[in-house]
């Protein structure tokens, strides 16, 4: 597909690069049909926004916008949409297993099956837990910490915008050309230029890089606006501890990611210049790329964990009605494993044979983290031990989470053994940890965090009936989906197969193809909940800023917040700030409000996130004076940026007198 | 369940929840930037790493001992330290607020930067014409990517500093275009400290080893 036929002209070598009618994989069913119904889908959402006149308004208040709630909207909003690609992948492996025994060789041919694996692991993730969990970090965060916006807020949407050509280019590869074929880690010399001469490879490098400059960024910014923006009055041992997590999360993202760009330029050079890093020839060393994605790959996996972490304390103590347990603790664990988890990268790879004292070390570190771990796990325990517990949404997915989350830290301290892992190494044990601590943390947490703030962010409630049915989908279906994988692991079954001889092993696999399905169920009754939330709004409508009666800064605001936040910056006396509020004869101020400085809408992070996909695909596909012309222009127009010194405006005095005053009558009218 | 549907326990002093005045948070532009020179100081330690594990894989090519010339890496290395002096000199005439002294030590420097990428250059052009490009070898590749990427920032720097004379030109010393210069100085100082473990790591050691 990838190699230009010889009778191709030089020209449309230069003008096309790799790039012919070739890659469009019209010859496959199952792409077609996708293509077809996305297509479908993109059609039907542009001629809905035509008719509805909304592009004018899609551009300037969300694409260009700057507010770090639209931002955290729209992550959230990318993230689901790449949930449905990415579980898609998932139940296409899941049937395939189940099918392909013996003389039935399934309906997916190898090659194909090996980029939905690789696909699967890249979308789910970097395009799905990612942006979720940087979705919430956005719109939480500057509200907890009583900020007006985050540090940088033209660089949060230039983030928001690198992320999503990321996903595109993810996208573009199951219609242009192909996938990866490497796994989602890509080791060499598997993904070396030798061994994976095609495009796909080239997709997975670029779609990483230009999404992680965004991931860097938006880490970046959220330290800076923690550590510089919090309200008169919130040390840092005050600060609610979702926004602690997120903070060592952040700091993790700006030790991490550096390693995983840096590798992924050595590979591309790799591949692209012919250089010596990873190859099997010439004095490369294949291990050291190991090492090196392993260093980021650890910490990325409690970068996805540790905001979730946060999410599980606030609920609980909301819907416990108490303080939250043991809160220093909390903040030293969440530490402690921020540390840790730069230290524990090796048990990835224990049968390297780095020789037993290396493997003891990195089997050592890993089992410690499980302690600051299980210390929060109890720390939750006994913030609802005694508390007057209400089995709302969020506190189901947190009980949800609290019981599976317990089982895959277990298997984790198993695997964390050097020699046991010998055996467990790539097998379907492994497959089963990892779901089991990403489902059940941090999908289980999305969830919690998404019923806990939609009120927050939208005025009314999620449907408590449909929530439920996803939640019990979800978990039944996760037990379904992921106990027999731990079951075939133990028998030896490794990963990545796409057909098997021994017929013993499918009634497992038959189990978590219907696990895949329930899960399914879930995801098509969180969709049907937020439709249905949507037309029952009216009656869902939450009046005060508080529906749950909770007691972080978010909740002192309406709902959904103001553009600005707060009229006034909250000065803060307690880790509960809005608790202390509320018992302390707070009153909301209704007069005297003054002009408010707030950040400028730009178009420049779209821009030049646009001029990055053009750059990426002439790279992916050697079209050299494209990606030339595209690079040159995305110097330039971050040059021409700069030279945009128009910044930040003021909110007249009257425009916050008049929402504030809107938001008095609306409080008023549910009194009377 | 909102706030004003609990009664008041004790008369709410305002002054104790909110700020009646403007709150001003600090700006946070240096931490950002130190934060982001952090970051890439960590792909240099991946380069270096590479280096270090690789850059003893000859794979029966030269070896430093062959290819390396001191006397030109050490003009290299001045060029470089100068640079920074003069930008050191821009910064001092910021602070006392004067334009156009300011602008012309940027131009020295940004002479000196391209001083140190030419040498930089004829230096790669030189190996690579001898044989030695970064194809050659595990350490040829480790030792070009390792000293291209510092050369490719110091580039960038140059680019940046031209960019910001011209807008120090225009708007004179703002309150922002200090801001940025201060942003500059940082990252072209980090880029003086990233060049003594080049100069040390790579050439001094191996030319040793």
């Amino acid at each position: 597909m990838q190699t230009p036929t010889p009778e191709r002209s030089e020209l449309m070598q230069t003008l096309f690069g790799r790039l012919s009618l070739d890659a469009i994989p019209y010859h496959e069913p199952i792409l077609l049909a996708t293509f077809a119904v996305t297509a479908l889908i993109g059609l039907a959402l542009v001629v809905w926004i035509t008719r509805a006149r909304a592009w004018g308004w899609l551009w300037r208040d969300w694409f260009c916008s700057i507010d770090h709630k639209k931002i955290g909207v729209m992550y959230m909003i990318l993230a689901l949409v790449m949930l449905l690609r990415g579980f898609a992948d998932a139940i296409m492996m899941r049937l395939q297993q189940a099918m392909a025994f013996g003389d039935a060789m399934g309906y997916l041919p190898p090659h194909h099956y090996d980029q939905i694996f690789t696909a699967h692991g890249v979308i789910m993730i970097f395009f799905v837990a990612m942006p979720f969990v940087t979705g919430l970090m956005n719109y939480v965060v500057p509200l907890q910490i009583g900020a007006r916006d985050v540090a940088f807020p033209f660089l949060n949407n230039f983030s928001f915008w690198m992320t999503v050509v990321g996903a595109l280019l993810v996208m573009t590869s199951l219609f242009i050309g192909e996938f990866s074929t490497a796994g989602w880690l890509a080791y060499p010399p598997l993904s070396g230029a030798d061994y994976s001469p095609g495009v796909g490879m080239d997709y997975y490098i670029w779609a990483l890089q230009i999404a992680g400059v965004g991931t860097l960024l938006s880490g970046v910014n959220l330290i800076v606006t923690i550590v510089k923006m919090r309200a008169p009055g919130m040390t840092l041992m005050k600060m609610p501890v979702f926004t602690w997590t997120s903070l060592c999360t952040n700091v993790l993202i700006v030790a991490a990611f550096p390693v995983l760009t840096a590798v992924l330029v050595l590979l591309s050079l790799d591949r692209y210049a012919d250089t010596n890093f990873f190859t099997n020839d010439f004095g490369g060393n294949p291990m050291m790329y190991v090492n090196l994605i392993w260093i980021w790959g650890h910490p990325e996996v409690y970068i996805l964990i540790l905001p979730l972490f946060g999410v599980f304390s606030e609920v609980v103590s909301t819907f416990s009605g108490k303080r939250l347990f043991g809160y220093t603790s909390m903040v030293y664990a969440t530490v402690v494993i921020t540390i840790l988890s730069y230290l524990v990268w090796l048990h990835h790879f224990f049968t390297m044979g780095s020789g037993a004292s290396v493997n003891s070390f990195f089997g050592i570190t890993t089992m410690i983290i499980s302690i600051p771990t299980g210390a929060k796990m109890f720390n939750w325990l006994f913030t609802m031990y005694r508390g007057r517990i209400r089995f709302e949404l969020p506190m189901l997915w947190t009980m949800g989470f609290m019981f599976t989350f317990v089982i895959g830290g277990m298997t984790g301290v198993l695997l964390a053994v050097p020699p046991a892992d010998f055996v467990l190494h790539n097998s379907l044990f492994l497959i089963a940890h990892f779901h089991n601590v990403i489902i059940g943390g941090v999908v289980f947490g999305v969830f919690a965090g998404i019923s806990y703030w939609f009120p927050k962010v939208f005025g009314y409630h999620l449907d408590k009936f449909w929530g439920k049915v996803s939640f019990w989908c979800w978990q039944i279906g996760f037990l379904f989906a992921f106990m027999p994988l731990y079951v075939l692991g133990l028998m030896g079954v490794t990963r990545r197969v796409s057909h098997f001889e021994d017929p013993s092993l499918q009634p497992w696999f038959i189990a978590a193809a219907f696990g895949a399905v329930l899960v399914g169920a879930g995801i098509l009754a969180s969709l049907i909940q937020f439709y249905v939330s949507y037309k029952r709004r009216a009656e869902l409508r939450v009046v005060g800023g508080d529906p749950w009666d909770a007691r972080t800064l978010e909740w002192s605001t309406s709902s959904p917040p103001p553009e600005y936040n707060f009229a006034f910056t909250p000065r803060v006396h307690e880790v509960d700030a809005w608790w202390d509020m509320k018992r302390n004869g707070y009153v909301r101020p209704t007069s005297g409000f003054l002009a408010i400085h707030m950040p400028k809408g730009t178009a420049a992070g779209i821009t030049l996130a646009g001029i990055s996909l053009v750059f990426g695909f002439a790279m992916i596909w050697h079209i050299w004076w494209l990606a030339g012309l595209s690079f040159a222009g995305l110097i330039g127009a971050a040059i021409a940026h700069t030279f945009n010194y128009d910044r930040d405006y003021h909110i007249p005095a009257d425009e916050v007198t008049r929402s504030e005053d809107a938001y008095t009558r609306a409080l008023a009218a549910q009194e009377a | 369940m909102s706030a004003t549907a609990h009664a008041p326990t004790l008369a709410g002093d305002a002054s104790r929840f909110y700020l009646r005045e403007e709150h001003h948070p600090q700006n946070g532009t240096l931490l950002g930037f130190w934060l982001y020179l952090m970051s890439d100081c960590l792909i240099f330690a991946v380069l270096f790493a590479m280096y270090g594990v690789v850059g003893s894989n000859y794979a029966a090519g030269p070896a430093p001992k062959d290819l390396f010339d001191l006397e030109l890496v050490a003009l290299n290395t001045a060029m470089l330290l100068f640079s920074s002096i003069t930008y050191g000199f821009a910064m001092l005439e910021m602070a006392r607020n004067r334009v156009r002294p300011t602008l012309i030590w940027l131009a020295i420097t940004g002479l000196f930067g391209l001083a140190f990428l030419g040498i930089e250059l004829y230096e790669f052009h030189h190996l690579i014409h001898e044989g030695a490009g970064p194809q050659r070898s595990a350490f040829l590749s480790a030792f070009f990517t390792l000293v291209g990427t510092h050369g490719l920032h110091v580039s960038f720097g140059i680019v940046w500093l031209v960019v910001l004379m011209a807008q120090v030109k225009k708007h004179g010393l703002t309150g922002a275009n200090r801001r940025r210069l201060s942003c500059l100085s940082l990252f072209w100082h980090f880029l003086d400290v990233i060049w003594i473990g080049v100069f040390t790591y790579v050439y001094l050691m191996g030319v040793l080893r």
